[in-house]
This record gives C-alpha cells, structure tokens and sequence, in this order.
C-alpha cells in the first residue's frame, strides 16, 4: 500500500481529545513551557467524544467554597455507590482539584445556572450542578487549541510504541489519517492516552438503522483500553462494566428528572416497586442495601427483577412535574442539551411527558471509567494521599513507564464525569511533564523496523479486501474476508450470550464465560482476515480490534472475580452473593505482549477515609 | 458525513452508527442537513429542528411531533464573546520549577476560591480491607 508515512517528534503526545485529552493539553503548556505538545484525535476535537451533544450537568463539582461538600464526601460517595470498590487516592485527588476547573469553564463562557436566591450554582443533586452545556465541549476544544503545539484531527491511534533502549519505556504512538490515509508517526518522550470508554461491546437493544443510538457515543471504541493493553499496561476492574437505566429508545438521561424535576418510577399497574425487592437483594448484599444513597447498581437490580416478574414496563411518573411549566422545560432542555435522539423519539411516538408517564429500559453493558464505573487502566497515585501500593512515581502513570491516562481510560476512579475527566488530564499532563524533566538525559529510540512492521499490520485489511474480492461477482459474502461490520456482530453476540448481556437478563457463569473465551479466541484469529473497502471501513476494522482486545480483559476479569460484587449490572450465577471475605479486593490483570499470555491477581483495598 | 462524488452532496454513509448527535446539523452553515429518527423505533412524520448562532450566542430548536404539535426552546450556549475569555498558557509567567513538585495545577489555589488551601489526608490513618 502506498501511503505516505508523516513523523512527529515531540515531548508529550495526547491521543484523543475529549474531556480528559483536551485537559492535558491544557495543563501541560501551562507546566512545559519549552515542550512540544501534539493532540492525535480520530474525529475532530471540537465535536469529539462523549460530550459531541453537549452536556445538561456537571455531575461533579464539590462545591468547597460554600462549603457544600468535601473531597472525603465525595470518595465516601464513589465507594458506597461501587459496593466498596475505588481506588480512593485517585478520587481523593480528583476531588479536591475539580473546583478549581469548574470555575475555570465558567470563566471561559460555559453558561453555569444559579441558584437565584443563594447565588450558588444551581444544584441538581448533591453532586451536579446545572448547566447550559450545548458547547461545553468547542469550549474546552477552544482551550486546548491554544494550548498545544498541534492538533492532529481524524488520525486514528492504532498503537503506541515502547522505547528500545530502556525496557518497559513508551516511545510514542502510530496511527493512520481516516481521510487521506497517511501513515503518522508520532515519537514522544510521555503518551497521555484519553480515548474514551466503549460501547459496542455488547450487543445493543437495537439492532438494525438505530444500532448507533447507544447511550455511550458510538465512537467510544475502547481504544483507552486496548492501547495500553497491547503494551502490557495493567488493567483494574475490567469486569465493572454499566448497565444504566434510560428513558427507552433514546437513553434520555434520568438524573434531571430524579433529582430536579422530583420524578419517580412505577410498573405497568401504578405501583412503587423498589421496597418490594429489598429482602431479596440483603439476602444477595448484605448491608450493602441499606446505605444511602442507595447504590445504582442496586436500584437497576430491583428494575430487572420486576421486569423479570412479569409487571414491565417501568415508566417515569412525569405528568405531575410537567405541569410547572418551568419543570417542563427543564425537562425538555435536559435532553436537547445532551441526548437529542430522546426527543426525536418522543416526537415521532406523540410522548408529551405532560401527559404520558414515558417508558424506561436497562441498557446494555458498557466499559468506561469515568462514570458509575471505574474500569482501565491502573495507575500510580500522588505522592502524599496514596498508600504504597498505589504509588509507582507520576500521578496518573500506568504500569509502562512514560504512559499516562485520564478520564475513562483510568480504572479506580468512578464519579469523574466531565469535569473530573478534564481535571484527570490536568493531574496527568503536569506528572508527565516532571517524568519528561527527570527523564531528560535519556532520549526515546523507536526503531525504522518497529514502526515499519505496524504500518505493515495497520494496512492490512484493505490489502485482504483487494485480494479476498477478486474471489467473489459481488456482494457482502466473501469466503476469505469478514467486513467490520460481520465482526462487531460476532463480538457483541459473543459478549450477549456468554458474557452477561440483555437477552440473558445480565447473567453469567464459570463455564458460560469459558465458551466466550474460546470463541473471543477465534474472534481475534479473524480479525486478521477482516477486509476494508476503503479508509472508513479501515477505521472501522481498528475499532472493532480495540474492542475486541477490551472484551478479552472485560471477561477474564467476569471469570477472575468469583462472586457477584455489583447486582444490576452484571451476576454470577454460579456466585449469587457479594463476598465481602474473599474479595473486598481490586482486580488487576495483565497480557504480556510476547506471549499473549494474561495473568490476574488481586490488589488491596485501602480506605483512605473513615 | 462524507460528500456523495457523483451528486455532489453531503450524505451520512454509514446511518446504523449515527449517534444522532447533531454535530452536523449544528455544523452546516446553509442548514441543509435535516434528520429523522431511527427506522427500529421512530414512526416517520415528526422533526428535530435546530440553529446554532455562535454570534448571538444562542440555539434554538423546533420539535414536531408526529401528530402536528410543536414546541420549541431556546438557550444560551455561552456567556462570553465566543472564545475570547479562553487563555493562551504560553503568556502567562512561567512557574518556578519548584512548584513542579507541589500537588498543585495552574491557577491554583486561587482558583479553588479556598483559604486553606489545596486539601490534603494523614497516611497514618489508611485503613486496608472491608470497611464502609
Ligand atoms: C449520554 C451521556 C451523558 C453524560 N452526561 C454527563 C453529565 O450530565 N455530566 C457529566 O459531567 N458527565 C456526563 N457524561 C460523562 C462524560 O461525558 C465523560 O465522563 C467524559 O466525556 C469522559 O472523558 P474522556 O476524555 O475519558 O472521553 P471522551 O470525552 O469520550 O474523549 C475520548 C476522545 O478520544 C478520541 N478517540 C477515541 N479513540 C481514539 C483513537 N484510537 N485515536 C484517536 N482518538 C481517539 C475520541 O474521538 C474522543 O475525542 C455523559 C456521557 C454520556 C455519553
Ligand atoms: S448526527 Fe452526529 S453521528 Fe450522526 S452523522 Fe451527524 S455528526 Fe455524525
Ligand atoms: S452545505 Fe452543509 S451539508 Fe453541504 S457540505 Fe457544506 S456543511 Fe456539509
């Protein structure tokens, strides 16, 4: 294939620019101000992301100069609602930094609301706060502009490089120009890697034209997960996947309407349905049930239980709340401002909420870490709140020496949300730029043959297109190739079937996990003969890798873990109940790149706060 | 969205993995990109319809339903003349290579809007194992 081959040389490459990948940016020109900083983003930074729509909330804010909350509340928080699981240091440390982003986006023009008798801002619940958040993400975009030294847009990161002169050293990344289809190599003395969480990892509820309309973008391919995989990097968590309940169809969010607009839930005949299930779930998690506020996981295990019972739909009582025809806007602005697809379904189906209470769903599992998860990659801590365990040097910093993370690449670190994504970046681009200071003597080497043999591996599928289509008069039926497309179905069938999906009401077991691996197995064995008609289908072929990659981790950790931690979002069946003996503990594996070989231990969970 | 060679217009080439996000929508300076709800779930006959003005500092949307209502909104997307409050970083005073070392990031802790400062935990009170 004859694609031009670009290079970069530069000091520290972010790849992915969304929250936590336009914060480094950010934070690192602030810090390095003789380093050359270079953004690598697979779409365009000003749309990118999770936050392309545009946000309704800032779901985490403290809040410490009116004394609203402090960072403790906000770890005491995280960990009642992950069933006791986080890694605490890193929400510690998130915590007692976000005010000071918050304010900084406000003073950049994101329109924040007020509270107009407390002139605070305008809570929606404990935690967020309310915002007017069409552009929150062109304005964050904007910041981190006119922080770097480059943005690259559409450039697809498929794999980054490890240094050759010192072991277990990251050298830069490699990845191809979805448009013009240029090979780019970016060599770098510390790699930030932003790339979001994943969806399309299980299969959706919707199959056919609205496949895409999942609630987690599309685009969140599980890169954050795989790069650092590929690697060698450590993983935590992994098996914390979400499940979220969402006004059906369009996965409208439900927090406005819990917490602000004072809405609640019923099933088909009218009747409150929670407390119902509570004896049923203490027998499954113990005291767990009793903490407030109830954890998430807990309450999407009473909904799947009724569901189960025969007593669905569950519906949003709203027409109460509409009829202030303030909540009404609200309510409506909610989705606008954040899930569009929500109101075209509304729409197109004559759902005024005024006057029909709207149907609710559980969604699909997805794997991130930023929001009432905490799956990826495992990191060092800083230095003066995190126990020994948990401190390797640079905040932020995975297993691989120079390999920082933020936003749902990190594993540990629930509750971020966008604006703890974006100070995640922040904590990380600083720790980069003190690892690139005392690493100055020694300069990064990435061999010719290194990357030579990845552009190899990364054309690959258009040179199986070309060849396996001579084969065949026409069509999608190839007997040498698989399309993209063929293989995203495969996966999100293997992980449905055998990994705790929809259709088996999230359930899971020893040796239905084990036939999943086999068939992952010969997944990955396919994947090298998945064909690409052209750079979109390119792209898509390195998506599907990256998920398919994560999906391995995502099951050996299902496997490792040999209890059912969080109810509601995925179970054991052959392990009902939480095991508070054997495995109040953090998960963590590891695939050597060599050999393929993954091995899985358990980590300490410190408790950094009473 | 990538534009159709032959007709010379913008098309989605790819619906079934459309987040329905509207980026485009919003993108389109002739407001020539309209959408319609996903074929698994959407009855046909209603409209999304938005205009985003960076100048006035507004977007503005127009919901039909399906059987002839609408309703329509409008909210600020920003507070400030667009991107003009967003500094550039490399202007500002370069910090002291000591401060590289505190656990504190640019701009604070002013910016915390705090008097005692960024908040720190005593190790001494870590506590391994099950515990609420
Ligand atoms: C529907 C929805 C509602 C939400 N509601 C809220 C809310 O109300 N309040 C709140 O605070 N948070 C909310 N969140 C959460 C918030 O959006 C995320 O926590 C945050 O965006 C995570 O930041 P990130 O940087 O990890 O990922 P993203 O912001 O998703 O950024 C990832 C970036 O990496 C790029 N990328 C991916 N792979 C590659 C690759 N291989 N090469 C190059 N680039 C790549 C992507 O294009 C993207 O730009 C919501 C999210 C969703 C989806
Ligand atoms: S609505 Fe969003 S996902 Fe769909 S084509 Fe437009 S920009 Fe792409
Ligand atoms: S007019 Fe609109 S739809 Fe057409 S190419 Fe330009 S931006 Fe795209």
């Amino acid at each position: 294939m004859g694609f031009k081959t670009v290079f970069e040389d530069c000091d520290i490459l972010v790849v992915g620019g969304g929250m936590g990948g336009t914060g480094a940016a950010y934070e690192a020109r602030y810090w390095g101000r003789d380093l050359k900083i270079v953004v690598a983003e697979k779409a365009n930074i000003d749309r990118s992301g999770a936050v392309a729509q545009g946000l309704y909330a800032i779901n985490c804010y403290m809040g410490m100069q009116w004394d609203e909350n402090q960072p403790e509340d906000h770890v005491r928080y995280a960990r009642n609602d992950l069933m006791g699981m986080v890694r605490e240091d890193l929400a510690y440390d998130m915590a007692r930094h976000v005010d000071s982003t918050v304010h900084k986006f406000e003073e950049w023009g994101l329109p924040l609301m007020r509270d107009p008798e407390t002139g605070r801002y305008q809570r929606e619940g404990k935690w967020q706060i309310m915002i007017h958040g069409e552009s929150y993400k062109p304005i964050v975009a904007e910041a981190a502009r006119k922080s770097a030294d480059k943005i690259y847009n559409r450039i697809m990161v498929t794999h980054l490089l490890m240094d050759e002169s010192q072991p277990n050293r990251i050298g830069g990344a490699v990845g191809f120009n979805v448009r013009t289809g240029d090979f780019h190599v970016f060599r770098a003395k510390a790699v930030i890697v932003g790339a979001g969480g994943a969806s399309h990892i299980f299969k959706p509820r919707s199959v056919g034209e609205g496949m895409g309309r999942t609630w987690y973008a599309p685009w969140s391919s599980a890169s954050a997960y795989a790069l650092p995989i590929q690697v060698g990097a450590k993983m935590t968590q992994m098996e914390n996947r979400i499940v979220l309940c969402r006004f059906k169809d369009g996965y409208g969010p439900v927090g406005a309407y819990f917490l602000h607009l004072k809405t609640y839930t019923q099933n088909a005949y009218g009747e409150e349905y929670e407390s119902k299930w509570y004896e049923h779930t203490k027998n499954l998690v113990g005291e767990y049930i009793d903490h407030h506020p109830t954890p998430t996981c807990l309450r999407n295990h009473a909904f799947i239980e009724e569901m189960k019972a025969g007593r669905g739909p569950i519906h949003m009582v709203t027409k109460e709340a509409f009829q202030d025809p303030h909540k009404e806007v609200i309510g409506w602005e909610n989705f606008l401002g954040m899930t569009v697809g929500q109101a075209v379904v509304w729409a197109s189906q004559d759902i005024d909420p005024k006057y029909i209470n709207p149907e609710l769903t559980t969604s699909e599992p997805y794997v991130m870490g930023s929001h009432a998860t905490c799956s990826g990659a495992w990191a060092s801590g800083p230095v003066d709140v995190s126990p020994d365990e948990y401190y390797w040097g640079y905040n932020r910093m995975m297993t691989v020496d120079g390999l920082f993370g933020a936003g749902d690449a990190l594993g540990g670190t629930a509750h971020a949300f966008s604006s703890g994504s974006f100070t995640e970046g922040r904590l990380a681009a600083k720790a980069a730029v003190r690892f690139i200071r005392d690493h100055d003597k020694d300069p990064v080497k990435v061999s010719e043959s290194q990357y030579e043999q990845l552009k190899t591996t990364v054309y690959k599928p258009l040179e199986n297109y070309q060849i396996g289509r001579n084969e065949i008069v026409g069509g999608t039926v190839s007997p040498s190739y698989l399309l993209p497309i063929h293989g995203l179905q495969r996966l999100e069938k293997i992980m449905d079937e055998y990994a705790g999906g929809i259709s088996n009401n999230y359930m899971t077991n020893e040796p239905l996990l084990a036939r999943g691996l086999q068939l992952l197995h010969t997944l990955h064995e396919d994947l090298d003969q998945i064909g690409a008609e052209d750079l979109h289908q390119l792209q898509r072929a390195w998506e599907l890798r990256h998920r398919a990659i994560a999906s391995e981790s995502v099951v050996r950790h299902t496997l490792f873990r040999e209890e059912t931690r969080w109810p509601g979002y995925y179970y054991r069946g052959d392990h009902m109940k939480l095991d508070d003996d054997n495995w109040h503990v953090l998960t963590l594996s590891r695939r050597d790149p060599e050999s393929g070989e993954w091995t899985m231990e358990k980590a300490p969970v410190y408790h950094i706060v009473d | 969205m990538h534009i159709d060679k032959k007709y010379r217009r913008a098309v989605n080439i790819e619906p079934n993995m459309c987040w329905e996000c509207y980026s485009c929508v919003k993108a389109c300076p002739q407001n020539a990109i309209d959408a319609r709800g996903y074929a698994d779930f959407a009855p046909l006959g209603h409209s999304v319809r938005v205009r985003r003005e960076e100048e006035k500092g507004t977007i503005s949307w127009r919901i039909k339903f399906r059987d002839g209502r609408e309703k329509s909104f409008v909210s600020p997307i920003t507070t400030q003349p667009w991107g003009e409050k967003i500094p550039r970083l490399a202007e500002f005073a370069v910090p002291d290579e000591a401060a590289l070392e505190s656990q504190l990031l640019c701009h604070e802790p002013d910016a915390l809007n705090i008097e005692a400062g960024l908040p720190t935990i005593d190790k001494s009170k870590f506590k391994q194992g099950v515990y609420y």
